[in-house]
């Protein structure tokens, strides 16, 4: 299969800064492919670069084919990007925002209305309130159906669901695999490990470099060494006891748990756990084995890159 | 029975003919960390902005460390700390510039805040970056910053709108320990998020549906009023129960 975007060797400094060392990777017609890494790992600066926004100094990437470099012209005209920051006009209306786009685009609400059907519903009732007095959730959908309104080929999206409500997040990648399987590929970064399991393969990018990129499945299927889960009362005392222990890799709280990553689970290093519970422990407990989640294999490369 | 830090009676705020807060009455106790969550548009600046004493009510009462929100804005301002993602520090001060202009606001001493300056450097190892301009900075140092410089002048209470919004796993983790730090020292958290693990972190929560208080209590005890096994299917049933 032709990849539909493809990026080769992209490198960008700024300054001393090296933003982006030497990435490649490709997206194909019926996939979303999403970025995740900590702030500054150089997420932006790569959709800048895809979009044309930025000049690389060094790589090539293309679109359907064409060149970010010479056709830049071409791609803007037949991308949506949603940039990481709030970008509407906030003192026009929303159908005032969404008429603007679908113009400069050369298209109409009413040719394309089909694409942002599902999330317009949603924003009608507030057709004539100025953008800027939405809530996020509400601002982030209707930037997104001004991204598509005029049928775009790909489709960019910068942490689109930061500052957005769990559910509201829910509806909105319900949204987004709709528009996949309309045929628009999408390349999307975010912040939320929840989200990262709904893409069909992920990039994990840390200091300007893709660590990894594979599907959901293999990432987590790829977690190195054995997880316990511990719930109590009061999370803060099974961390201390249990802060210090060699057998034990990494140590975090999860919700209500705690997950304790250790390299095997044999006999023996799991009595020497449960003791050292038993004796510092005041009140109930849980212990049991866990599969990893995808924010376990996050946490864990993160680990690996700071040794 | 432990003190009682907020108390909000009835508490309305209407832009025109939009009700945002609607009639809410809760209290928050002292030295607690109280997860103030709601979805996007339910009231959660208004009411925040209202106890915080930039915002005065429309009807009803709050009083926040002791003082009226309404009639004594200003000795309640003088008693918190507060903390937004966006607009916490200045990117084109340095990092002490911002100190002192922090501390300063809160009529911290000169001799106070070289001393609490110096003293909050040396714990977030940020010494050596007194000079560097704050936007020079990595996001997760910034919300350190951010947060020491709220609570610098000791306050009772601090409230935190998104504090760790758009922050990766780590950072947001390393955050949460600077709160329960803060938190054992006895200065109460009033926190909001959408991050739902987060919500697990607080000892009580609140969950707003359309300028209303939905839902109230421990982490626990929502899950089990609600018969749900997780925090987003409390919200996702309050939601539900909102639309019918």
């Amino acid at each position: 299969m032709q990849a539909f975007i493809s990026a080769q060797g992209l490198v960008k400094h700024y300054g001393n800064t090296l933003a982006l060392d030497n990435v490649s990777f490709e997206v194909y017609q019926n996939e979303i492919l999403g970025f995740i890494g900590p702030d500054g790992a150089g997420k932006s600066t790569l959709f800048e670069i895809l979009t044309t926004l930025l000049i690389p100094d060094a790589g090539e990437a293309s679109i359907n084919g064409m060149d970010i470099h010479k056709d830049y012209g071409k791609i803007r005209a037949s991308i949506g990007f949603m940039p990481g920051k709030f970008s509407l006009y906030q003192d026009l209306t929303v159908q005032e925002n969404l008429s603007f786009f679908a113009n400069i685009f050369g298209s109409s609400i009413e040719e394309n209305y089909h694409l942002i059907k599902g999330i317009y519903e949603l924003l009608k009732p507030f057709a004539n309130r100025k953008a800027g007095a939405l809530s996020g959730g509400m601002k982030q959908k209707l930037a997104l159906c001004c991204a598509l309104i005029h049928k775009p080929l790909a489709l960019f999206l910068d942490e689109p669901t930061t500052g957005v409500d769990a559910v509201s997040r829910t509806e909105f990648w319900d949204n987004l695999m709709q528009i996949r399987d309309s045929g628009i590929p999408i390349v999307v970064s975010t912040p939320y490990m929840d989200e990262a399991t709904r893409c069909d393969r992920v990039a994990m990018i840390h200091n300007g470099r893709i660590m990894k990129l594979d599907t959901p499945d293999n990432i987590i299927k790829g977690y190195d060494g054995k997880l316990l889960s511990i719930t109590c009362k009061d999370r803060q005392k099974p961390k201390a006891l249990l802060q210090n222990e060699a057998a034990i890799t990494s140590l975090y709280s999860f919700g209500d748990a705690l997950h304790i990553s250790l390299n095997n689970t044999d006999a023996s290093t799991l009595k020497l756990i449960s003791s050292k519970l038993e004796q510092g422990m005041d009140s109930p407990y849980q212990i049991k084995e866990v599969f990893p989640i995808f924010e376990d294999c996050f946490l864990q490369l993160m680990g690996q890159m700071k040794k | 029975m432990s003190d009682v830090i907020i108390q909000a009676s009835n508490l309305s705020r209407r832009f025109g003919n939009f009700v945002a807060v609607d009639n809410i009455t809760f209290e928050v106790r002292s030295g607690e960390i109280f997860g103030f969550l709601g979805a996007n548009g339910a009231g959660k600046t208004t009411a925040m902005r209202i106890l915080c004493g930039l915002l005065a009510p429309s009807s009803g009462s709050a009083t926040v460390c002791g003082y009226d929100v309404a009639t004594q804005s200003e000795q309640v301002k003088l008693n918190i700390g507060y903390m937004s993602q966006r607009f916490s520090l200045f990117d084109d001060l340095s990092v002490w510039d911002n100190i002192s202009f922090y501390a300063g606001i809160y009529k911290m001493s000169r001799a106070q805040i070289k001393d609490a300056g110096n003293t909050m450097l040396d714990k977030l190892e940020l010494s050596k970056y007194k000079n560097r301009l704050v936007g020079s900075l990595p996001l997760g140092w910034k919300q350190k910053l951010a947060f020491a410089i709220a609570i610098i002048h000791k306050p009772q209470l601090v409230f935190l709108d998104e504090p760790t919004g758009g922050v990766d796993p780590i950072t947001r983790r390393a955050f949460w320990d600077m709160l329960y730090a803060a938190a054992i020292e006895g200065i109460t958290i009033f926190v909001t998020t959408h991050y739902l693990d987060e919500a697990e972190y607080c000892d009580r929560i609140s969950i707003m549906v359309n300028g209303k208080i939905g839902a109230l209590g421990t982490p626990l005890e929502l899950k089990e009023q609600f018969k749900v096994l997780s925090i987003y299917d409390v919200i996702l049933a309050l939601a539900r129960g909102e639309e019918a």
